[in-house]
Parts: structure tokens; sequence; C-alpha cells
């Protein structure tokens, strides 16, 4: 080993490196080698991660563009903020961004008190074993797709045949609703659906996080004459907050995005309905699959991508100033 | 004594037969949708359409399911582009979440923290639907090919995450040190060592991967329209589509050839019968898949 090669080592190396240079007396270059198989093993990773994610990251700037496919896409003019014009310019943007946070909202709220709400309930049934089988249960709609969803949603809400139409609403002597006509009602059927669908997973993960709390914990409470109830308050949600937490920003970070098979599928994608059911991820895909419009559609999903990751970025660094230990980065 | 003692620390038998009614309510209330599934699956095409659904039909009978499997273009073709894509689609998933995850546990290896934030960042920020929909047809040929349902669920971060935990904290750094020093190297500890000692995760992480493939739709919606190519899931959003035109088509006073075109599509019992063919596999192997399913969740909580 030349000297020089040495002081460069030392120069880029970090300060941590720096340390492990000395242990092992190695510079950056032999280290570089010494881990030359695992670099090997991470390369079709990045490779796959650059096409597939940081590529349409760039791509994502043909949202300031007027793409033009006899031109191509890298010689399309820019157009500055014209795409935003035209997507601002009718009402059709602000209902889906109005419902999408609308609906996020609600979600993100009622989600984790649900869930953590079950998984409290069913950490403190005496009987382990049926808490077993409810949890099974209850991740059973986590399984299905939303294609299936829609079907199931259908066998009930259908206008002529559904149960709800033929046998439920003839019950209260009520009239027949056309549920795919009328938007009114979605904003329900969706709440109920999505928490079929959702809550038993929550649910599932707040009990795993709970199954890793430390016994002598509550076995102390005990001794202290705290109550089951106390315990729950005192030792259990504490405890139980950074997880919530730690979802509660991720799904903060996705406050543009909606489950597209929910709002599309679920509501079999009814024209009648979009007035309560357009989210942003259905009004891009109409835009783009149905109408052919890039320069709308992009800067949609422009909007969708850097509103989202400004988001997480805020959230977290409130986070961090104010409880460092539940911040995510 | 020590029972005795324990019980203390419990709800009360009020409160515990309580929550054991209302989760008795909360599955019934999960199960019924499925079980009205099965139901109208079984139950004759012609009391359907004039009794509606029902639990318990006056008619019941097995043809939707005989007129499914004399079929072989709903569902064999279909079973065969779903079975097809989940196979590769998982093995692919597990092979390269593997390589990454194990990768990123060398923490003392130079760019660790880059290659780290590299992956993790994906989480973060995505370029949206329309650029990975216009690069995806434009530049990598997804358009009716099957690295259109396969490459974009090929990786997810939170697997990865999941992986590299298990391979840092379940594998002893010993057995990979002795090995090191009986000359084998990375590659070989990684494939002879490391990947046999990983199965519990490995069966983990691949049953969520075919889950994912198998219930996909979302992909063939972007990029197939030869219908072939068509999954078990993209049928069954087809057919409702379909139907649902020929309707919109009928009420606006469309012709006999619509009519005509309305009889040939699967009537209402076999739509359903081909709902349960499409998660028959899913529930066939739920409990199995739960089990791991529970355990990947703990790996990823612990890490969280």
């Amino acid at each position: 080993m030349s000297g020089s090669d040495q002081t460069r080592a030392a120069q880029t190396a970090s300060g941590s490196s720096r340390m492990n240079r000395l242990e092992t007396g190695t510079n950056l270059k032999s280290r570089l080698f010494q881990y030359r198989y695992i670099y090997l093993m991470l390369l079709p990773g990045i490779l796959f991660l650059l096409v597939m994610n940081y590529l349409p990251m760039f791509g994502a700037l043909i949202a300031f563009k007027e793409i033009d496919y006899a031109l191509g896409i890298l010689r399309s003019p820019w157009v500055g903020l014209q795409n935003f014009r035209f997507l601002f310019a009718t009402g059709d943007a602000w209902v889906a961004i109005r419902n999408t946070l609308a609906y996020n909202g609600v979600f993100i709220i009622t989600g984790p008190v649900f869930s953590v709400g079950l998984a409290i309930m069913l950490n403190e049934l005496w009987n382990k074993r049926v808490a077993k089988i409810y949890q099974t249960l209850l991740i059973m709609p986590h399984f299905i797709s939303f294609v299936v969803v829609s079907y199931l949603v259908y066998a009930f809400l259908a206008t002529s045949t559904g149960y709800v139409n033929t046998q439920v609403l003839p019950v209260f002597g009520a009239e027949p609703v056309r549920w795919y006509l009328e938007p009114s009602k979605w904003p329900a059927v969706l709440f109920l659906v999505n928490g079929w669908k959702t809550w038993g997973f929550g649910t599932v993960i707040y009990l795993a996080s709970m199954a890793g709390f430390d016994p002598q914990l509550y076995e102390a409470a005990t001794i202290d004459g705290a109550s089951r109830w106390m315990q729950i308050r005192r030792i259990t949600v504490p405890l139980l907050l950074p997880m919530i937490m730690l979802l509660f920003i991720l799904s903060l970070g996705r406050i543009f995005n909606a489950d597209f098979g929910l709002f599309y599928q679920v509501t079999r994608a009814a024209g009648p309905l979009i007035p309560t059911t357009q989210v942003l991820d259905t009004f891009v895909y109409r835009a783009l699959i149905r109408l052919g419009d890039i320069g709308m559609s992009s800067a949609a999903a422009f909007l969708q991508s850097v509103v989202g990751f400004f988001t997480i970025f805020t959230v977290n660094l409130i986070t961090r100033r104010l409880k460092p230990e539940w911040s995510i980065f | 004594m020590a029972q005795s003692k324990l019980r203390k620390n419990e709800i009360s038998f009020t409160a515990n037969i309580v929550l054991h009614v209302l989760f008795v309510i909360s599955i019934v209330l999960i199960l019924i949708p499925f079980v009205l599934l099965v139901t109208v699956s079984f139950t004759d095409n012609d009391t359907l359409v004039q009794e509606g659904y029902r639990f318990i039909p006056s008619r019941w009978s097995g043809e939707a399911y005989r007129f499914l499997f004399a079929s072989p273009r709903l569902v064999r073709d279909a079973y065969g582009v779903t079975i097809l894509v989940t196979v590769v689609g998982t093995l692919g998933h597990v092979f390269l979440g593997a390589l990454v995850g194990y990768s990123l546990t060398k923490t003392r290896m130079p760019g660790h923290t880059f290659f780290t934030f590299f992956v993790f960042f994906t989480m973060l920020f995505n370029g949206g639907l329309v650029s990975t929909y216009i690069i995806n047809t434009q530049l990598l040929g997804f358009r009716n090919h099957f690295r259109g349902l396969i490459l974009p669920l090929m990786f997810n971060v939170w697997h990865v995450l999941i992986l590299r935990t298990y391979f840092a904290t379940a594998i002893p750094g010993s057995i990979e040190e002795s090995a090191k020093m009986d000359g084998a190297n990375d590659l070989r500890i990684f494939f002879q060592i490391v990947l046999p000692l990983s199965k519990p995760v490995l069966a983990t992480i691949g049953l969520f991967a075919a889950l994912i493939y198998w219930n996909d739709w979302f992909q063939s919606l972007l990029y197939i329209t030869n219908e072939r190519m068509y999954s078990l899931q993209f049928v069954m959003l087809q057919t409702l589509r379909q139907i649902e035109m020929m309707q919109r088509l009928l009420a606006m006073g469309a012709s006999g050839d619509v009519v005509d075109r309305l009889r040939d599509l699967p009537d209402e019992a076999v739509r359903f019968a081909m709902v349960i063919v499409s998660i028959g596999p899913i529930i066939f192997a739920y409990p199995f898949f739960q089990r791991y399913f529970v355990k990947g969740v703990t790996i990823g909580a612990l890490k969280g």
C-alpha cells in the first residue's frame, strides 16, 4: 500500500469507517474489494429500483411539458405551469382533491381508533385460544382483492336483486334504493367497506407489537394496586404510541393517495357516483386512460407525489422536534 | 395460588362476556358477505333473477360451476395466467428482496447508509402513475407482456426491511464468520448458509408476494388488452364491465345484436361462482397463510 493511497482513503472515509480502518488496518480500496460479492448481490436490486422507481421520479417532470409523441418525451416542449392551469380550470380536480382529503382524514383517524381498540380488547380476553380464532377471522378480508369485494358489495346493493333492496328495506317498509345511481349514500358505504377490509389488519399489527411488551411492567402495576383498566391507559396505550405514530406518519404521507380498488372497483366505476367517489387516483386514471390527457393527468399525479412527500417530511420534522423517538427518519 | 393471583390481574367476568359478544358480532359481520357469495353461486339462475340474492334460496343448483369448468376460456386460460404470474413473480420477489435485505445487513460496508437510504426513499417518494405508465409502456414494453404483470410488483420496501431484520437478528454472526475462516466467500455464505437458515422468513415473504400477485388486477388494467392474457381477477372485472355496458346500451334502446351478446356473457350465478373459484385457493391455504402472516407482521413490528 502506498502512502498516498492511505491518505486518500483517510480523507474520504467517514468517522466510523476510519475506526474500522484502524481496527483492521485496511484502507477504503481493500474494504471495497472485501465487500465485492455483497455489492454484486446488491446490484440487481439497485438497477431494478433505478429503472422502476427512480426513472419515473424524473419522468414526473413531464407535468411541465406538452407531450407530443411525434417529438418524443425528451424533445417535447416545456410549457411551465400550463398543465396545472388546465387541471384547475374545471372544478373536477377540486372535487377529487376534496374527496381524497375528506376520506383520508376520516380513515386516518378512525382506522387506528378501531384497530387499537380491537387489539386491546382481544389482548384482554381471558381465553387466549378463542382470541386467536377471532384474530384469524378478523384479518380474512385483508386477503381478498377489491374485485372480489366489489362483487360482495354488489350482492348486497344491486338494484333489483341485491339483498338490501329485496330483503332488508322491505322489512322497514322502505322503498328500494338505486345505490349505484345515488352519490349521497356512498361516503357511508365506502367507510364501512374500508373498515371491513382494513381494521382487522391493523388489529394484528398492534397485537403483534403488544406481544413484545415486558410483562414485568404489568406485574409491577398489579402489585401497586392498579386496575386492569388503569394498566391499559398507563402502560399499554403509551407503549403502543410509537407504533401508532409510525403508521400515522406513513399514512399522512399518502394523504393525497387513495386506494384505487376501493374507489374504482367497489363503486363499479359508476359515472353518477363521481361527485362523492372521485378521488385523485381515479381522476388521474380516468384522465390518462379514458381521455388520454397526459398533460392534465401528469399534473395531478405530480401533485400527488410531491405533496405527499412534503407532508410526510413536514410531519416527521415536527414529530422530531416534539418527540424525537417517534420520528421515522 | 398462582392461578388465583393471575386471575386478579384480568378484566372482570362481565367485561369478558361483553367483549366476547362484541367479537362474535364482528366476526358475523365479517363472514356474512362470504356466506351470501357462496349461496348465490349455488342458486338456480332463474331463481336469482326472480327473488334476488338470498341466504336460503328456494332452489339450489350447481349448474354455475358445471358451466364454469366446461368453458375453457373463462377458467383454464385465466387460471393459467394467474398461476404463471404468481409463481414467477413470487420467486423473483423473494429472491430480489433477500439479496437486497442481506446486503443491507452489512453495516460496515462502505456506502451502507447510502444504499439503505436509496431503498427506503422509494417508500417516501414516487414518480406517480402517469410517468410510471409512460415509461413502462414506451420504454420498457410492458403492454401485453407478462413482464407488465410481474415486474411492477416485484419489489416491496416493507418486505426488504423484514428480511433484513431477520437476517440481522436470527442468524448468528459467528456462523458466517467461521464459514469465512474456512474460505467461503459472501456468495457461498448467502446461498449455502443464510438462505437455508432463513426458511421461515422466506416462506412468510413468499406468501405475502403470492397473495399480492394472485389478487392483482391493476397491472392488467394498465397494460393488458390481449384477452388471452387476462388473469382471473381481470376476467371477473371485465365481465362486470361488459355486462354493465350492455345493460346501459339496452336501456338506451339498443337492438338485438346487443341482446345476443348479453346472452353469451356468464349469467349471475356463474359470475359469483367465478368469484368463489378465484378465492378458493386463498381460503384453502388460509390457516397456513395467516400463521405466517402474523409471524411476518410480528418480525416487522419488532423492528418498528
